[in-house]
């Protein structure tokens, strides 16, 4: 019987609509991240570096740049004859059918899947985090305590552990209580969102739970696992973790890679991140041009200033242009005599010359103030600024935009631009 | 298909000094993130040619492990696919390749095995960009026995280490020199061929049993007046690198914005072996001016008309200019480098100077690297 000791389970299916405009048409896990890099890259990287080579993605919202993204596999040797990587989306069923309803429906409805590889341990996952980790070393882990469950766990300020699943350990790490979000919480280790079940118990626990609404882990399948009495570890990691799901975390996140000895070394031999990069030819840098403290991606040719920036792939950044604090996704094209002050602007944007962004003072957003804040301006992808306008902060601008759409060409700090249509 | 590719790869040459004492010439990076083979596999590839042979033997480590998979030129299919052919001792040859012609001619059962009616034969030590389709059209609508493709070089250019051909306004092929003393047309071979596969099967096959090995001299030359031999003009972009100042000027011709859109952002592109690398890194202290820098780079000194090819580190302090720096090099802090190639892998200590004086100086050290 052909069969595998572990498999990954990828949940990469969520919306991450905290991120505004940057998700409207994209799966949180498919947002670009650190030049070249999509947030996916990360725990897939961690699987193949960690020896697993059997991957189930699972999609929902918005899948194709993922599915296109993925592909079969091949930036991370996925495209194997028995496992590698599956794109895992909702299907018909004889009897019913529904979306993915919570993250454990999710895999309850890939059972199948995960049958034909008669896994012994089955490594549950999210896409949405940025971090190195060795998923071998988490099963040893697991292996030695006999678990049923290992939840990776880190430590996080006693202040901030109220927005967390917290987990309460004894000595050996045994987990005595589960705490989802407490307004009190009794230790400082939070859930990072990624389990080793051993098979059998999961299957157990999925099937048990078929019925409830939702099904979800952090909330039913590890509180029933827990009151069943079986073995639950936490493993504890104190490395690089980061959620990336605001604006402000994402933005924080990619100014972090360009410090000189960056905490998250992207340089390193020895756990390389591998992506699915179609732009080879390198980076051209002029004679008027000025980078300092930042990272660029292959292909992109700058004519204007950039400083403490992160610039995607097939980026053009005009003559005379300012670059600040900005993130910039691939293929934007940015016209002479811009500046663009602490902004992300989403791939394929097309900004005219002129433009003048991050003006005024940080006033809320109007319209979604919890999201668009931290000063940012952000445009979504494939969007169209037309020349000489001038944007403020805490602002978002999605669509193809003409001048008329900016009142006295100026967008006030604060308010929201959707339009419809798109670069091509 | 009606074509299949053979790559001629095998070469050296001593004009490259000490550049191909490490690799042949068809697996020297070009352009900061290439090799030179890249751009005949890419154009074979875009010209939805399937079944290629690479035929190499001088030091082919480092394009083997360049060609290690076919996926990255979007060969590898059931239908045909990625062959490198270097020479093996058989029950009748127990020789190295003798030349291009005796090269074929070790593998010709690739060739009797084929079905595509014609041939497209090239050199891996050229950059260009071609749809060998258009050249195919041409060499049927002339009736051609063999098509060699030609370039027409700038007068300032020494065309006697090339084959020259003199054309009538027909563009048949009057007459054929190779490497000639004294060159008396600059209209040069590009060693691009397209030829009928029976053609070149029974060429070869008579060219083995006369004891001559080698293509041009041996078939093209030699039969130049009994086959229907015809030029086609390559009027874009085409430069062979196998001399020192060759490779310097067509690596420097990329900071040209006319080639580098060609090659960089034209349909279409040239593929090349991924290589995971992260985006290049600028930190306080850098400056770079009218520079190519490939991924993986890390800069934290002056930079200026030069290319940095992959995982060049920079250190504090430096100077370079007019420069290649090859993959993987490690300069240390307070270098200068002016006018040169540096060897990949190199790792220069700091506090050194190399100036090219009198043209390109080739850098090759071999310190041992301690730092990161």
């Amino acid at each position: 019987m052909r069969k595998k000791e572990m498999i990954a389970m990828l949940l990469a299916g969520g919306q991450g609509s905290r991120l505004g405009v940057l998700t409207a048409k994209v799966a949180k896990p498919a947002v670009a991240f650190g030049g070249k890099y999509r947030i996916i890259d990360f725990p897939l990287s961690n699987c193949i570096n960690s020896g697993i080579d059997t991957v189930g993605v699972l999609t929902q919202y918005q899948p194709l740049r993922l599915n296109t993204h993925i592909g079969i596999g091949i930036p991370w040797d996925l495209d194997r004859n028995f496992g590698g990587v599956t794109i895992l989306p909702p299907y018909e069923k004889s009897d019913n059918s529904e979306w993915y309803t919570g993250t454990a429906n999710a895999i309850y409805q890939n059972l199948d899947y995960m049958e034909t590889f008669h896994p012994e341990y089955v490594l549950i996952l999210s896409g949405d985090h940025i971090y190195k980790m060795d998923y071998e070393v988490m099963l040893d882990y697991h292996k030695e305590n006999q678990a049923d469950v290992t939840i990776a766990a880190m430590p996080v300020p006693k202040e901030e552990a109220s927005r967390f699943g917290i987990v309460v350990t004894d000595r050996e790490g045994k987990i005595s209580e589960f705490q989802e979000k407490p307004p009190e919480p009794k230790s400082n280790l939070a859930s990072m969102g990624i389990y080793i079940f051993s098979w059998k118990v999961l299957k157990e626990a999925l099937i048990a739970l078929e019925h409830v609404p939702g099904c979800d882990f952090g909330k039913h399948i590890i509180p029933y696992c827990h009151d069943r009495g079986q073995r639950l570890f936490a493993y504890e990691y104190n490395g690089y973790w980061k959620d990336v799901g605001t604006l402000g975390s994402y933005w924080e996140a990619n100014m972090e890679l360009i410090d000189i000895i960056p905490e998250f070394n992207l340089y390193e031999e020895y756990w390389k991140i591998y992506t699915n990069s179609g732009i080879l030819p390198p980076q051209y840098i002029s004679g008027q041009a000025v980078v300092d403290r930042s990272i660029v991606g292959n292909g992109t040719e700058i004519y204007g200033e950039v400083h403490n920036s992160v610039i995607g792939s097939g980026v053009t950044i005009g003559n005379g242009t300012v670059v600040r604090d900005s993130i910039i996704m691939k293929d934007v094209t940015i016209g002479d005599g811009c500046v663009i002050d602490k902004s992300i602007i989403a791939e394929n944007c097309e900004i005219g010359t002129n433009v003048t962004f991050g003006i005024g003072s940080s006033v809320p957003n109007k319209m979604k103030p919890a999201i668009y804040s931290f000063g940012l301006v952000t445009v979504g992808e494939n969007s169209v600024v037309p020349a000489g306008v001038q944007v403020g902060k805490n602002t978002a601008i999605s669509g193809v935009t003409v001048r008329e759409d900016y009142p006295n060409g100026v967008l006030e700090s604060g308010e929201t631009l959707i339009k419809a249509g798109g670069r091509v | 298909m009606r074509a299949v590719g053979i790559i001629l790869a095998g070469g050296n040459s001593h004009k490259m000094r000490e550049l191909t004492q490490r690799r042949a010439i068809a697996a020297m990076p070009v352009a900061g993130s290439y090799r030179a083979i890249d751009f005949a596999l890419s154009n074979m590839s875009n010209s939805h040619i399937q079944k290629v042979a690479v035929l190499t033997q001088y030091n082919a480590r480092s394009l083997n492990e360049h060609l290690n998979s076919s996926k990255w030129w979007d060969f590898g299919r059931k239908q045909g696919g990625l062959y490198v052919f270097t020479p093996t001792i058989t029950a009748d040859n127990g020789y190295w390749y003798r030349g291009t012609a005796d090269a074929i001619y070790q593998n010709l059962d690739f060739l009797r095995r084929c079905h595509e009616p014609y041939v497209i034969i090239t050199s891996g030590d050229a950059v260009y960009k071609m749809d060998y389709n258009k050249i195919l059209e041409y060499h049927i609508e002339k009736k051609a026995d063999v098509t060699v493709v030609c370039k027409r070089l700038d007068d300032n250019e020494d065309a006697s280490r090339f084959g020259t051909l003199k054309l009538d306004e027909t563009m048949r092929i009057e007459d054929f020199e190779e490497k000639p003393m004294l060159a008396t047309s600059n209209m040069i071979s590009t060693g691009i061929y397209v030829i009928r596969r029976r053609l070149l099967i029974d060429l070869i096959e008579h060219c083995a049993e006369e004891e001559r090995h080698d293509f041009v001299t041996d078939i093209l030359i030699r039969y130049k007046n009994l086959k229907r031999m015809y030029g086609y003009e390559i009027k874009d972009y085409w430069s062979n690198i196998s001399t020192v100042a060759a490779y310097y000027r067509t690596n420097m011709d990329f900071l040209d914005p006319k080639v580098r859109n060609y090659f960089f952002k034209e349909h279409p592109e040239i593929y090349s072996k991924v290589s995971d690398l992260p985006p290049a890194k600028y930190n306080p202290g850098a400056v770079v001016k009218n520079s190519l820098v490939a991924s993986g780079s890390i800069v934290n000194g002056t930079v200026e008309n030069s290319i940095l090819f992959k995982k060049t580190f920079v250190g504090n302090n430096c100077v370079i200019k007019n420069s290649i720096i090859l993959n993987d090099v490690y300069l240390g802090d307070n270098t200068y480098i002016e006018n040169c190639i540096v060897e990949s892998r190199d790792t220069i200590r700091a506090k050194t100077r190399h100036v090219g004086e009198n043209g390109v100086k080739v850098i090759v050290e071999k310190n041992e690297r301690y730092a990161l």
